[in-house]
């Protein structure tokens, strides 16, 4: 008995292993061309031979008018929270009806949320290049809000009806027997129970935005609404002679770095959000 | 009595109506915004893709009908993205539904290490998808990478100069970026199992091996589906992997690159909106076939 314990856990140290090797190289070796003085940076090397970081200054020099990283680091940071924001509450909104109303049309808006999270993102964009042209809202904020928020509502919604239909909603009514005005009956019983879905699928609409590069590319033209991904795209060296790679690499763990502390830090949430529903299945 | 019965419906229906009216106020502003962007847009890409359009020669502009769909469907380019497309989509896919399989076990019987090991799958899935591609396109490249000075590698290979070794890379990086994904959704229908029906299967003296094939596979039939719809439907939209690595040349080149090569990079909103329309409708086909096909039920299951 006592042998095939040893061995189990042999085996399962060996697989946890082959899993964070497989998850971890890529970011470790981005983090080891980042590290790397330029002049190093095509030595092929895993492990850096010496440390700088001559990468992570040219990204930041220049300040906020020129250097190529700030301007869409900021736009990134910033469309991806007001259309979480948005998306959250909207589809807060949508959930709740869904999940405590009885009304016709039910079950159509949640086939269609569905269809929609199905939908190529590429066949919206000629004509959302030339409406937005149109209307003003080319290379803009909102003009990458709006798609996202499309896009980012059916995942929204879904997560916010499966965590609403487990919420004991009787305990609204029978704090209002005891005296509770419907408001405080609202924030202090239902809001505390809700939160954890509602912050969920936040992560989930975030990461998202956060990740997008079709609309990013298509819809922005300048540094006044491109986010980082479509950023990196366009990154040029200090010279035509010279490859972007270091200060590619820098950055891509500048936007990393904070992800990863985050599903450090919140991973049972993300499971729980992704899986939500599916178990109904 | 007769008063009383008529009168109750009658309440009724008005509290009904009530809150029909109330539930289609709060629903109203997502469905709005859903449909702004979808359902308009590809009506309206409709009407492009009938016209004879060009950014660059607006006074060119006429109707052509079917036009634009005789170009592109004749040309050569689309049938090999298609191919291309196609190609990449279901390797990837294939490959992910045996590691996903892998790694929902691990994490539904692991002894220790858990939380450690759903934190790792999590790290692709949070990493910007342009992100990834660079991480393996500098791991691949002869100057910079570090791939070619492995052994069994030879030194000289150039991965991204051959076709075939081009979608190499590019598979490897899309199975890094969304394996975790698809192990999720296997791992929501696994927990599902009741533990009891392996026990009885031990107790019969079943193998390791017979139990997954017979308990395991069959009862999570429908989660296979539902997280092979999805990554299906991902996989044919593949776009930023390789505009990262290759932007399309070794004839490396997806339907939706195509399509933006047209539309944005060309300014021809007539040709690159009737690409469009026909990604769209494999997209469509595509869904039809696993809904119709394998009776894939969705309603419950997840988005996104």
């Amino acid at each position: 008995m006592e042998r095939r314990d040893t061995r189990d856990y042999a085996v399962w140290s060996i697989a946890i292993a082959l899993v964070l090797l497989f998850a971890l190289i890529p970011v470790v070796w981005l983090l080891s061309i980042s590290l790397k003085p330029p002049s190093e940076v095509t030595d092929g090397r895993f492990i850096p031979a010496s440390f700088s970081l001559d990468n992570y200054k040219s990204l930041f020099e220049g300040g906020f008018s020129n250097s190529p990283f700030i301007k869409p680091l900021i736009n990134s940071i910033l469309i991806a929270l007001i259309t979480t924001v948005i998306a959250i509450t909207l589809a807060s909104f949508t959930a709740y009806a869904i999940a405590r109303l009885e009304f016709p049309g039910k079950r159509l808006i949640l086939a269609g949320a569905l269809a929609i999270a199905m939908f190529p993102p590429i066949s919206t964009v000629g004509p959302l290049f030339d409406m937005w042209r149109a209307l003003g809202l080319y290379d803009t904020y909102p003009g990458l809000i709006i798609p996202y928020l499309t896009f980012s509502l059916p995942l929204a919604i879904y997560v916010l009806v499966a965590f609403f239909r487990e919420i004991p909603w009787d305990l609204e009514e029978a704090a209002q027997v005891d005296g509770a005005t419907p408001f405080q009956a609202f924030r202090k019983v239902i809001l505390p129970l809700a939160a954890p879905g509602v912050f969920t699928a936040a992560i989930l609409v975030f990461i998202f935005a956060w990740n997008d590069f079709v609309f990013s590319i298509s819809l922005t033209s300048s540094d006044a609404s491109r986010t980082v991904p479509a950023a990196l795209a366009f990154f040029t060296g200090e010279s035509s002679f010279t490859e972007p790679t270091g200060s590619i690499a820098a950055a891509a763990i500048v936007v990393t770095i904070p992800i990863i502390v985050f599903v450090l830090f919140f991973q049972r949430r993300i499971v729980a959000g992704l899986t939500a529903g599916a178990v109904k299945g | 009595m007769e008063a009383n019965a008529q009168k109750a419906p009658a309440r009724i229906s008005s509290r009904t109506r009530s809150e029909r009216k109330l539930a289609w106020m709060l629903c109203a502003p997502a469905v709005i915004a859903m449909l702004a962007v979808t359902a308009y847009p590809i009506g309206y890409a409709i009407v492009l893709s009938l016209q004879k359009l060009d950014l660059r020669f607006p006074e060119l502009t006429e109707f052509i009908g079917l036009g634009n769909y005789g170009t592109v469907l004749s040309s050569e380019l689309w049938w090999t993205d298609i191919f291309n497309t196609l190609f990449i989509m279901a390797i990837s896919v294939a490959i992910e539904l045996v590691l996903g399989m892998a790694l929902a076990l691990v994490m539904h019987r692991a002894i220790f290490g858990r939380g450690l090991v759903r934190t790792a799958v999590l790290i692709p899935y949070g990493i910007i998808t342009v992100v990834a591609a660079f991480a393996w396109q500098f791991a691949f490249a002869p100057d910079t990478g570090f791939v070619n000075h492995l052994p069994l590698i030879s030194e000289e290979m150039d991965w991204f100069g051959g076709r075939f070794s081009s979608f190499a890379v590019i598979i490897l990086a899309e199975v890094w970026k969304t394996t975790p994904f698809m192990a999720l959704l296997l791992l929501a229908g696994l927990v599902t199992i009741d533990s009891q029906l392996y026990e009885a299967a031990r107790v019969d003296g079943a193998s390791a091996w017979q139990r997954f094939t017979r308990i395991t596979l069959p009862l999570m039939k429908p989660a296979i589906l539902v997280a092979l719809l999805f990554r299906t439907l991902d996989g044919f939209r593949i776009f930023d992997t390789i505009f990262i690595m290759t932007r399309g040349a070794q004839d490396t080149e997806s339907v939706s690159i195509l399509g933006y090569n047209q539309l944005i990079s060309r300014l021809n909103l007539g040709l690159g909106s009737a690409v469009s329309v026909l990604i769209f409708f494999c997209v469509f086909i595509i869904a039809f076939i696993f809904v119709k096909g394998f009776g894939v039920k969705v309603d419950e299951g997840r988005a996104g």
